[in-house]
């Protein structure tokens, strides 16, 4: 059997550390036969360069910082000098200052900290896409990473008015991409023990709950059902598939208690 | 591999990583306090002492080690172990 991706030309974005969704994205997409082409951000840039000699194949990195406009203005030739094209992109890409993740009272938050969360968390899904856009060919599939935003989470707080607004974002993508075959998805993972949310002061929280509480259970430690996902949405086997959210985690969210 | 040589090793990677003096860099320095070496600077010298000497530091034991001096044994019998 080929691979799910064989042929494919994915850009993956948020490899951080080896505990970070986007590595196992990346692994996978990389058995599955794809080229991949990471993106680093900041300070982590030399370390996520570091991390993906750990993937199948080294992949290159390109230096994005999806707040920067210079960066994005050249993404697209950057990325053409390892790829002649691309056939997906995966978001995994989320920020807010610790005062608007449960640091403050949420009421108590500063726009100008609620921006930046924003800014990096949803806004950058578009941002990411039109950079992009000028490399798909015929068909592109367009992936981004949720945590369910329909309730209010312990210290969640803005990173949750950012979440829902990317499932917003996401569908308003689906619709005006859909004409041109590119497809706009998420994937709503359960929590996961990663760099980001060692940030969430409250993080511990979710995962006494998540376990106990999943039909299917869930393991914090184990991106591989959230990138399996991502994979399969990247894929052709979600042709007909747009502006949709599919839960990875654990099926949490079907339950009330 | 010595504890004299396992230090120097170190040391490189915390200047080459978080700029840190490597002059600074003894046994008894704390990484956040001492060296002021932050979270994400801390991931990268574990990816790169991993890297350098060959070992697998897990998550767990990374909190455990607060002192230069901590993760200089650690590596060695890390190493020794392998
Ligand atoms: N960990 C969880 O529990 C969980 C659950 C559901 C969804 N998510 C989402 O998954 C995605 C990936 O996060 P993760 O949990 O793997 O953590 P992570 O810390 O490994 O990844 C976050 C990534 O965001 C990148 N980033 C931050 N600011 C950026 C900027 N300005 N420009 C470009 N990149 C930037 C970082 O470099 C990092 O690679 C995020 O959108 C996160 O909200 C995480």
């Amino acid at each position: 059997m080929t691979g799910l991706l064989e042929g494919k030309r994915v850009l993956v974005t948020g490899v951080l550390t080896e505990a970070s969704i986007a590595f196992s994205v990346a692994r996978i997409a990389q058995e599955q036969g794809a080229s991949v082409v990471l993106t680093g951000f900041g300070r982590g840039l030399s370390l996520t360069r570091r991390i993906a000699r750990r993937l199948p194949t080294e992949p290159p990195v390109v230096e994005l910082d999806v707040t920067d406009e210079e960066h994005l203005a050249e993404l697209s030739a950057k990325v053409l000098e390892h790829v002649d094209g691309l056939d997906g992109v995966m978001h995994a890409i989320g920020f807010a200052p610790e005062s608007v993740l449960g640091g403050k009272p949420f009421v108590e938050a500063a726009w100008s900290e609620v921006g930046t969360a924003l800014q990096v968390s949803t806004w950058s899904l578009a941002s990411l896409t039109r950079a992009t856009m000028p490399l798909f060919g015929e068909r592109a599939s367009i992936v981004g990473l949720d945590f369910d935003a329909s309730v209010a989470w312990p210290s969640y707080d803005w990173m949750g008015v950012a979440k829902a607004g990317l499932a917003s974002a996401a569908r308003y993508l689906a619709r005006d991409l859909g004409p041109s075959g590119v497809r706009v998805n998420l994937v709503a993972a359960g929590p996961l023990r990663t760099m980001a949310a060692k940030s969430i002061p409250g993080f511990s929280k979710f995962e006494e709950v998540w376990g106990t509480r999943a039909p299917l259970g869930w393991d914090i430690a184990d991106t591989t059902p959230a990138a399996r996902a991502c994979v399969a949405l990247l894929s052709d086997w979600f042709p007909a598939t747009t502006g949709e959210i599919v839960h990875v985690d654990g099926g949490f969210h079907a339950v009330g208690a | 591999m010595s504890q004299t040589d396992i230090l120097a090793g170190l040391a490189a990677i915390l200047e080459e990583v978080a700029g840190v003096d490597p002059a600074d860099v003894t046994a008894d320095k704390t990484f956040i306090d001492d060296l002021d070496v932050d979270s994400l600077s801390m991931v990268e010298v574990v990816v790169a002492a991993e890297e350098k000497f060959g070992v697998k530091i897990p998550d767990e034991d990374v909190k455990t080690l607060k002192t230069v001096g901590d993760a200089v044994s650690y590596i060695q019998r890390a190493g020794v172990a392998a």
